[in-house]
Parts: structure tokens; C-alpha cells; sequence
């Protein structure tokens, strides 16, 4: 079976700035594709390459087998790729199921009587959000008043009603404390049990770990490296994305710095090599 | 023992937990301040004016709600769509005028004038949409401006044209007849006579109510001015619905022209200034929110009957009508407060 998304070699510039080059990557049906990097290391624009906000400047992007260029987001959904961004696409203060529904609305009725069908809308927002384990008491509420997580439940939970075959998370945890990150994870991995390819961008390596099928480590803008989950331990994964030697590096320099070792801004004594 | 005792126990809880659930549901409908309000007002001016509660006085109160109203319910959509309008006070003057010079200039048929006039105000309310949408300038600057250029336009016009401050009258001409009954009747309903203003802002409540709640252009509106970002990423006509919902301010700023031409038959150029913020504090002691995104029209109904009961109230007790500005000051500080209140219990716990 052909990848969901395939991207090869695939490089992005900002004028004469590299954002991104030669990344490859790809996302097959019920498995996650986890993306790691540092800030500035090129994930957010990759997102906004499969997202449909940009378009790439060099390498190929095959959705199915198809080489593609997409110009919108709304041409990315009508291919099935979803994006759910870090900063929630919702709208606060409006009651869940408006949310769920919001520019996709059913209608009833014909000419001046079209309407929503609000009883349809209430009923299947809360059937889908506890298929997805969420169980809501009031879809009337407004969505602001659920925590971080659960809106992100309820951003997964639509993205999945509306046939999203490719959904892609943007830091979904990252706000998050410990108890709704595990639940956010917990509904990621039930969209890839639901068949759909993931990816989750995220710098916690530990949460790609949990939930990972196989790992790309981004830095810089280039690729540090493409791992599949049995190719690679938790320890060596956080260490590469930590920043590998790099980190070794900055250790040694801060124990020189501010070792218990410094007086007077004169370095005594020290037993590292 | 404990078992069959603590079944009853949990019952209760959950009775406790269904009640409030609907009594958060209720504190939570944006009209709630402003119906407790409206009500107070009410018994205020029952209590201290002895002719309030009698039929006429009541049909004067709701005339005065009425001329606020029609423009109040779409100055809350676009409220609740996160914007300002503040041109729709004069709009009202330039629909009257426009309508009464062309027919009375081209000796044209009431009507045709009513018609370019419908068109100049939608024209007037698509600027208003467009270039606050293609600049993404503030609205409180760009309709500032439309706000400014539409008065000096009124004055400058009508000078030119009828060289006085005031149009020509257009009470005998043809057509004017039809179009007072359309815009400026009374109807008597059992004994009370009515003015059918009435009608035409109980049916934009209605309309606006019924586009609000149950049709997709509603829950559009609700996401632009809730967080239009996320509204645009989900394929929300972002652009489309704030430029109706401006052409929806020059609709009813044309309706409410028509009631002021065809009620007197001549209109004061300098009219309207002013108008644009008793419409927002209509809007807001209905439960509209300055940020956009929470609002209802029944709620800017009855923020426009609190300030025609307030308006008419001061006359009846027979007080100096200079006190009618403290009390719609001291009103909108109230229903302002009042709503945060309400909000915040209703939104502080899940």
C-alpha cells in the first residue's frame, strides 16, 4: 500500500533564507509519524507545507501516489488532510456543537426556511465525542469552558467526522500538563486505531515515544534523522533531539562556569577532563 | 445497610447537579440583565408616575423603543460579529434625504426615490464592509470617517439642492400616500392606536432571532466576532459576513429613513448625529459584548424598551427631561456590570 503522504527531499525558502531542506517523511494509514525538533527548526513550516498554508519550493509531495501541489487549506481538507493547530481552531464562546460544525453546517428545509438542523448537530457531536471517549453532559456549553485537552479532543473528534484521512497535530501537548496530556495521546492514538494516518508534531520525545510509529528529528531545517520505533531506544531518541553532542558540549560548559570550583572568577581546580 | 442508604444520596446529587445545569442555562442567555433591568425600570416608573401604566402612555413608550430598535437589532449582529457601526446614526438622515430630494427633485414617484434610496445606503453599508475588510482597519475608525463624511454630505447637499437646511416637502406627491402607510401609519388595535413602526421592529427582531439561532449565516456571524481566525481555518466567509452585516445596518438605516421622511414629509439635514450610540448602548444593555461573539436581538429589543420606557417614563412623573441622559448613563454602567456578573457565574464552573 502507498504512503497516505510522501514527501521526498522536500526544501522551502523564504527569499534567500533555507526554512527547510531535503526533508523526507511519510505517513501510511493507522500508524503516527512523530516530527521532533527544537524551536526554529523548520517543523512549523513543514506543517504549513502539508497543511496547504505554503507551497514547497524544490522535492515532490505525493498525497496517495500523486504528486501534488496544494494552494489552500480548504483544497488540503477536500484531500482529507486535517490540521489541528496549537492555538485550537475554536471559537470560545460558542457552544460545542457550533464549534464541531462550525463551516461545515447541516441545513433542513428549502429557500427562506433553510436551517441548521440543531437536533442532528447536538446528536452526532455527542455521539462522536464519545466514540472518541469524551463524554460530554451539555453540548450546549461553551467550548471555552472545557480544558485544553478536551478541545483538543473535540478539534481530533471533527477532524475525524469529516473524513480526514491525514490528520496533522500541531504541538497538541505542549500546553498541557501531565494527566490532559495523557488523554490528548489517548485520543491521538484512537484516530490511528480509526484508521487515519497522524502526524504529530511535537518537542517531548517522550509523548512521541508513548504514541510513535516512527520518528523524524529535525534540525535547522534540515533532517537530523528518520527513525523507525524499533530502530531506536526512548534514551538515544531524547538524546538526538535534546540536541545530542551538542548537549554534551554545553554540560561541560556549564559545569566550568558555575561549578561550586569558581572563587574570585579564578577557576582552582577541577577534576573533568 | 450503606448501600440502599447511599443510591438516594447520589440520586439527589444528581437532581442538584441537572437543576443548576438549567439554571446556568438561563443565568447564561445574554438577555438575562437586560429583562431583570427592563423589568425594575418598568415597576420604577409604575410606582412614581401615575399616568405610565395607562394604554396611550404605553403605545408612546413602545413608539419611542421602536424607532431605536429597528436600528438596534442589526447594530447588535454586527456587534455580535465583533464590529462597530458608528455612520448608522446619520445613515438613517442621508436614507430620508436622499429618498425625499430625488423624488422631489426628478418629480419622481415616492417610491422610485424610496428605491434609490435602498440602493445609495446598501452601496453606503458595502463601503463600510469592504474597506474595513480589505484594510483591516479598526471599525470604529473607518465608519468614524463614513460617520463624518456622510454628515457634511447631508448639510452640504441639502443646501445646495433646496438652499435651506431642510428638504422640500413631498406630501402631495405621487406615491406618498402608499408609502406613509407602508413606513408611517397607525394602526388601532383595540382601542390603542399603534405606530406601525411597531410591527416593523417586532419583525426584525424576529428575522434577526431566527438568522442568529438557526441558520448557518448565524452561527457565522457568532464566529467572526468570537475568534474569526478560527473561523477563517475552518472556511468561515469571514469577509462575506461582516460585508452583509454592515449591509444589514444600511437596510435598516434605510427603513428607519423612510418612517422619518414619510412621518413629516420634510427632514431636517442636520438630523441622526448621536443616534449611532444610543443604538450601541441599546445593544449592550442587551447583553452584546464590546469583544464581540455573545449577543442576542431579543436582548437589544429590550435594551431599546428600557431606554423607551426611560425616555417617555421622565415625561410622565414629570420631571425635568434633562435627567434622561444621567438615567441612561446610570443604565448602561448597570446593565454593563450586571452582565459581567451574570457571565462570569455562568461560565465559572463546567
Amino acid at each position: 500500500m502507498s504512503a497516505l503522504v510522501k514527501l521526498t527531499d522536500v526544501s522551502k525558502f523564504y527569499g534567500s533564507i533555507r526554512a527547510l531542506e531535503g526533508v523526507s517523511l511519510e505517513v501510511h494509514a493507522g500508524e503516527i509519524t512523530c516530527v521532533l525538533g527544537d524551536n526554529g527548526a523548520g517543523k512549523s513550516t513543514l506543517i504549513k507545507i502539508i497543511a496547504g498554508l505554503h507551497q514547497h519550493d524544490a522535492g515532490s509531495f505525493e498525497i496517495e501516489g500523486e504528486e501534488t501541489r496544494l494552494g489552500s487549506p480548504r483544497e488540503a481538507l477536500d484531500r482529507g488532510i486535517a490540521t489541528v493547530y496549537q492555538d485550537l481552531a475554536v471559537v470560545p464562546l460558542m457552544p460545542v456543537w457550533r464549534n464541531f460544525f462550525l463551516g461545515s453546517e447541516p441545513t433542513k428545509g428549502f429557500g427562506p426556511l433553510k436551517r441548521l438542523d440543531a437536533a442532528r448537530m447536538r446528536e452526532i457531536t455527542r455521539a462522536e465525542l464519545l466514540r472518541m471517549g469524551i463524554d460530554l453532559r451539555d453540548v450546549d456549553q461553551p467550548i471555552g469552558t472545557l480544558s485544553g485537552g478536551e478541545r483538543q479532543c473535540v478539534a481530533i473528534a471533527r477532524a475525524v467526522y469529516f473524513g480526514a484521512k491525514v490528520l496533522v497535530l500541531d504541538e497538541p501537548t505542549a500546553a498541557l500538563g501531565v494527566k490532559q496530556s495523557g488523554v490528548v495521546l489517548k485520543y491521538v492514538a484512537a484516530a490511528r486505531d480509526a484508521g487515519l494516518g497522524v502526524v504529530l508534531i511535537t518537542h517531548n520525545p517522550h509523548h512521541a515515544y508513548l504514541v510513535g510509529d516512527r520518528f523524524v528529528l529535525l534540525k535547522r531545517g534540515g533532517m537530523a534523522g528518520s527513525h523507525a520505533k524499533s530502530e531506536i531506544a526512548l534514551d538515544e531518541l531524547t538524546r538526538q533531539m535534546a540536541g545530542g553532542s551538542e548537549l554534551d558540549q554545553l554540560s561541560h560548559e556549564l559545569a566550568r562556569a558555575t561549578g561550586p570550583d569558581v572563587i574570585g572568577g579564578k577557576r582552582v581546580a577541577t577534576d573533568e577532563g | 445497610m450503606s448501600a440502599p442508604a447511599t443510591a438516594p444520596a447520589q440520586d439527589t446529587a444528581a437532581d442538584r447537579s441537572a437543576h443548576r445545569s438549567h439554571l446556568r442555562r438561563l443565568l447564561g442567555r445574554p438577555e438575562l440583565g437586560a429583562v431583570v433591568g427592563a423589568a425594575a425600570v418598568f415597576v420604577f416608573f409604575s410606582t412614581v408616575a401615575d399616568s405610565f401604566l395607562q394604554a396611550s402612555s404605553l403605545s408612546t413608550v413602545l413608539y419611542a423603543s421602536s424607532t431605536i430598535g429597528i436600528m438596534a437589532v442589526p447594530v447588535a449582529l454586527l456587534m455580535i460579529g465583533g464590529e462597530f457601526d458608528l455612520s448608522a446614526g446619520v445613515m438613517v438622515t442621508s436614507a430620508a434625504l436622499v429618498s425625499s430630494m430625488f423624488s422631489y427633485q426628478m418629480t419622481a414617484n415616492v417610491w422610485v426615490g424610496a428605491g434609490v434610496s435602498l440602493l445609495t445606503m446598501l452601496a453606503i453599508g458595502f463601503f463600510n464592509g469592504f474597506v474595513l475588510t480589505r484594510t483591516k482597519l479598526p471599525s470604529f475608525i473607518i465608519t468614524l470617517a463614513t460617520f463624518l463624511m456622510l454628515t457634511g454630505l447631508n448639510l452640504g447637499f441639502t443646501k445646495l439642492i433646496s438652499g435651506t437646511v431642510s428638504t422640500k416637502t413631498i406630501g402631495d406627491m405621487e406615491g406618498f400616500e402608499s408609502a406613509r402607510a407602508v413606513f408611517a401609519s397607525h394602526l388601532t388595535i383595540g382601542g390603542v392606536d399603534l405606530q406601525v413602526t411597531i410591527l416593523w421592529w417586532l419583525g426584525l427582531v424576529a428575522l434577526a432571532t431566527w438568522i442568529l439561532l438557526r441558520t448557518r449565516a448565524g452561527n457565522w456571524i457568532f464566529a467572526v466576532g468570537g475568534n474569526s481566525d478560527a473561523a477563517r481555518a475552518v472556511g468561515v466567509p469571514v469577509k462575506g459576513t461582516k460585508i452583509g452585516l454592515y449591509m444589514a445596518v444600511a437596510f435598516c438605516a434605510w427603513v428607519s429613513g423612510q418612517h422619518l421622511l414619510m412621518s413629516y414629509d420634510v427632514v431636517q439635514s442636520g438630523e441622526g448625529v448621536g443616534n449611532e450610540l444610543l443604538y450601541i448602548i441599546a445593544a449592550v444593555i442587551g447583553g452584546c459584548l464590546m469583544t464581540g461573539g455573545y449577543g442576542s436581538a431579543i436582548g437589544s429589543a429590550v435594551g431599546a424598551f428600557i431606554f423607551g420606557m426611560t425616555s417617555k417614563g421622565i415625561v410622565y412623573a414629570q420631571w425635568d427631561p434633562d435627567w434622561f441622559k444621567f438615567f441612561l448613563g446610570a443604565m448602561l454602567l448597570l446593565a454593563t456590570l450586571l452582565n459581567a456578573w451574570v457571565r462570569k457565574r455562568a461560565e465559572a464552573s463546567k
